[in-house]
């Protein structure tokens, strides 16, 4: 996809916890409608490179650009980079879409409520646009019909399918994924692999952290093997999956086939 | 309700001490909300002035809080009014004296049953909000603040309870309640017996009202438990 126009540029992203360090100079550029699958063993710092993405943690070191917009820093006192400017940061956010493993969906509100909460509040949407644009949404996670039911009332599929729907409310130019099928129980993982995908055939440009080696063979455009807070080989799916020319790739796909 | 002419008096005394405890609740809960942010916050300062506000509060007597405002209060007041140069008497009605103390009280225990209840609610709470790009207060206000309510709403009816009974305190600096109104009615009729029964069941029915309007609360802010809507 590389004469697409770049949706995500991250250059030489930092983060250290004390003096832990968990990202060490990590840059990657995701075109429009590219998929990047980014694996690596636990504590290999994929969460931590997702969620400096859209500041959720503050890296130390680092540039982020999402479409031709960079996102303003500056150093706080404890030496990580924050928002420069608010403003941009919450604007910023609100073109990232960010998927949780836990799914985070707000108790207290119905399904509906909780997909058009932001268009209404952030995107400032008039109301009845939101509902029809959420109920759209719905049916294409497959949820029509729970669109007055609480999240409580939801098994973790469902739930994670609603997630993305709220997540696809804002219309974001970029989704990240950390890992949106590990907290489900087994039989329910291809119901949302199976909504992540139509996203990737729609061109939609995403971010999944996972470790469903099947999926990410099928639907990304490019795979990085993250280890020690480092890519440890970037290409794509034929490569990293089948030839891999480093050495822990090789061991981690004996592993994990 | 005649009570040898009395009865009047005692249902002026309820509505007193209804204003009393409603207004106390009011204020108290501002207290309380400001004090939990204030112990959960970054802020070493804010942090220390909110525990020493709760230790300092939950460690006296509620009596001593009533007289030492009541009193105290118009002293501190015509002090430092004086220190503009104003020199007249300057009184707190006992009903200011009586909100002002039964709300310092209420939100110190309130500040404990607020700060127990953010901390309940999940930091993927507050980071789902955020990424969508809503700000630190918009999902304060519209995500964190419904559930910490949700949750904190059998401990506050716990201590409205006990903030209404409190409200008699206030009768010895002379606000005209319910407690004051009955002791003024069996000073003319000697009959303490009757005048201190009819008290207790006034206070029963406050009580009794507080508990079904805590439940109703607790519905009315926990939808989900009731399952579907519509
Ligand atoms: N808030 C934190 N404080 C200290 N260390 C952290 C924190 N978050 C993550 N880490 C550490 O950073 C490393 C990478 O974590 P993470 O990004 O969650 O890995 P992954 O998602 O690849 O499993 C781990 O060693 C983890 O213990
Ligand atoms: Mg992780």
């Amino acid at each position: 996809m590389a004469n697409a126009p770049t949706a995500l540029e991250l250059k030489d992203i930092h983060k250290s916890y004390g003096d832990l360090a968990v990202l060490k100079g990590v840059s990657l550029t995701a075109y429009d409608g590219d998929v990047i699958s980014i694996l690596g063993s636990s504590g290999s710092g994929k969460s931590t490179l997702l969620r400096c993405i859209n500041l959720l943690e503050n890296p130390s070191r680092g540039e982020i650009i999402v479409g031709d917009e960079s996102l303003e820093l500056k150093p706080a006192k404890d030496g990580n980079l924050v928002a420069a400017n608010r403003k941009q940061l919450e604007q910023m956010r609100s073109r990232i879409g960010f998927v949780f493993q836990n799914f985070n969906l707000w108790p207290h509100k119905t399904i509906l409520e909780n997909i058009i909460e932001a268009p209404i509040q952030v995107l400032k949407q008039p109301k009845a646009e939101a509902i029809a644009r959420a109920e759209q949404l719905l049916e294409k996670v497959g949820l029509a019909d729970k669109r007055n039911a609480y999240p409580d009332n939801l098994s973790g599929g469902q739930k994670q399918r609603v997630a993305i729907a709220r997540t696809l409310a804002m219309d974001p130019q970029v989704l990240l994924f950390d890992e949106p099928t590990s907290a489900l129980d087994p039989e329910l993982v291809n119901e949302v692999l199976a909504v992540m995908k139509e996203l990737a055939e729609e061109g939609r440009t995403m971010l999944i952290v996972t470790h469903e080696m099947r999926f990410a063979k099928d639907v990304s455009s490019q795979v990085i093997f993250l280890h020690q807070g480092q890519i440890e080989e970037m290409g794509p799916p034929d490569q990293v999956f089948n030839h891999p020319k480093s050495k822990r790739v090789q061991e981690f796909m004996a592993s994990h086939s | 309700m005649d009570l040898q002419g009395f009865g009047h008096l005692l249902i002026s005394g309820t509505w007193v001490t209804i204003q009393l405890a409603l207004s106390s609740l009011l204020v108290g809960l501002v207290f309380g909300l400001t004090g939990a942010a204030a112990k959960l916050s970054k802020n070493p300062i804010a942090r220390w002035l909110a525990t020493g506000y709760t230790t300092l509060v939950r460690g006296l007597p509620e009596l001593l809080l009533v007289l030492t405002i009541y009193f105290g209060g118009s002293q501190l007041l015509m002090w430092i009014a004086g220190s503009f140069g104003y020199t007249e008497y300057i009184e707190i009605g006992p009903f200011v004296a009586g909100v002002a103390a039964l709300s310092i009280a209420f939100g110190a225990y309130a500040t404990e049953v607020f700060r127990m209840a953010m901390m309940e609610i999940p930091q993927g709470q507050w980071e789902s909000g955020l990424a969508c790009g809503m700000s630190r207060s918009r999902t304060f206000f519209r995500i964190i603040l419904p559930q910490v309510w949700r949750l904190a709403i059998p401990g506050l009816g716990n201590l409205f309870q006990v903030l209404l009974k409190d409200t008699a305190l206030v009768s010895v600096v002379g606000l005209n309640d319910i407690m004051r109104q009955s002791q003024v009615a069996i000073s003319s009729t000697k009959e303490p017996f009757t005048f201190f029964m009819v008290a207790a069941c006034i206070y029963l029915l406050l009580t009794a009202a507080t508990t079904a309007f805590t439940m109703f609360m607790e519905r009315a802010a926990n939808p989900a438990a009731r399952g579907n809507r519509g």
